[in-house]
């Protein structure tokens, strides 16, 4: 069995790149953004994580898979901590991980930007999502929910599929 | 602080207080709007109802979770499954029956409304991190919240002429309810003298006009503002309904305390 030390910080970070987001399995946890860090302590490795939507039921799953993936590489003593003090963001999602999205049929995030405006966005003014499929910008909301709290739904009128696209938060 | 407790006197017991008020109020909602999961009135309400319940039940996860640690206590369990309805201190407005589909809509949109509101002063005066994270994670949510209840809200009261006398008779009914979001008690100002909660009456304003303005934009009549306003829920003096809701929810829990689910 491998002990700690014998492990690189890096070594350590492409394990997590092995953990597969179990709702959106062309990406794994790192490009998500979900693991902030990873903090060598004296005696055992702590791996912080942040959730993506506040009830994201997957969360669970992701810190087994976590837990499995490591204990699978023969590291035991690691502890997976949730961190609330960054709130995660779809701008922390690289390039590469937006083009896996589009590719696998999901609207990427485009970059948040402030709120200052959010009540005067309240009365109209939609965004426009391009389709992943067609790249047409005639597209339309059909709900602001989707089939995961990550991700809403919409129609394209051009090749006339419907898609979804993750919310920008 | 239940009729019985005391006001808290440290830092920390009155944001364990502030922690726990939050998260009774989206724990309960949550669990209301939780009812309509698969009796959505169509496919994507239904998603978007379990979507939000969701978000409300996990915004109480992390503020349980965070009082749990604070306090020493095992885990979020023990605050949901294992307190009484005197020990909650959630709102009415929370609390009462799940309703149609318009008083639920009617429900989430004023709710969501004060959230909006509260929720945006919080991060400006919160110092903790941690809290003041979960406040900044939640905040991006209740916008979803809002902006969909508020599309309802239009939808329904300038819609047919029966969606509109539902959505209005859901307003008129509510309305004595919303009182409690402004109330403030001992213990709330105990919290604002500690920076840990804000006088809600600064944006009391700001919320009457995004509600009224919606209202009159969804032809509906706002309802007297000046009429009588339920109290007491916050200090555990609640309506009927939380028991009959607890003992659903906490049945499994308190039958089988150390039951998992496998």
């Amino acid at each position: 069995m491998k002990t700690d030390h014998t492990i690189s910080k890096q070594d350590f970070w492409s394990y997590l790149e092995e953990v597969i987001d179990p709702e959106i399995p062309v990406l794994n946890v790192v490009e998500m953004g979900i693991v902030r860090n990873v903090v060598f302590d004296e005696d055992q490795v702590v791996v912080k994580i942040t959730p993506t939507y506040s009830g994201c039921p997957a969360m669970n799953a992701i810190e087994m898979a976590i837990h499995e993936k490591l204990r699978e590489k023969g590291i035991e003593s690691f502890k997976v901590v949730t961190d609330f003090k960054e709130s995660w963001t779809t701008n922390w999602m690289t390039d590469h991980a937006k083009k896996k999205l589009k590719e696998y049929g999901i609207a990427p995030p485009e970059k948040t930007g402030d709120d200052s405006d959010f009540l005067t966005s309240l009365k109209g003014s939609q965004k426009i999502v391009p389709c992943p499929y067609c790249d047409s910008i005639d597209t339309k909301l059909q709900s602001e929910f989707g089939s995961t709290a990550c991700k809403s739904q919409y129609y394209c009128n051009e090749c006339h599929q419907p898609f979804e696209h993750f919310k920008c938060i | 602080m239940s009729t019985f407790d005391t006001i808290p006197k440290t830092k920390q017991e009155a944001l364990v207080e502030t922690l726990l008020r939050l998260a009774d109020d989206r724990l309960i909602l949550g669990h209301r709007i939780s009812e309509w999961a698969g009796h959505g009135p169509e496919l994507e309400e239904d998603l978007a109802l379990a979507n939000i319940a969701l978000d409300m039940i996990g915004h109480a996860s992390a503020l349980y979770t965070y009082a749990a640690e604070l306090e020493g206590k095992a885990d979020e369990d023990h605050y949901a499954y294992f307190r009484d309805d005197i020990d909650f201190k959630n709102i009415a407005l929370c609390e009462l029956p799940r309703g149609d589909f318009a008083f639920t809509i009617a429900r989430i949109f004023l709710f969501s409304t004060f959230s909006y509101f509260l929720y945006q002063k919080l991060i400006d005066i919160v110092e903790d991190e941690q809290f003041n994270g979960m406040l900044q994670k939640h905040f991006k949510e209740i916008k979803y919240h809002l902006r969909h209840s508020r599309e309802w809200v239009l939808r329904l009261g300038d819609g047919t002429d029966e969606s509109h006398q539902r959505a209005q008779d859901a307003f008129n009914e509510i309305w004595m309810y919303t009182g409690e979001l402004f109330n403030l008690d001992e213990v709330d100002q105990v919290a604002i003298q500690k920076n840990l909660f804000v006088d809600t009456l600064d944006f009391r304003e700001e919320w009457e006009k995004l509600v009224v303005d919606t209202l009159e934009e969804a032809t509906l009549n706002v309802p007297d503002m000046e009429q009588y306003m339920f109290s007491g829920s916050r200090q555990g003096r609640h309506t009927e309904h939380l028991g009959r809701l607890l003992a659903e929810m906490q049945f499994l829990r308190r039958s089988y305390p150390d039951a998992e689910w496998k």
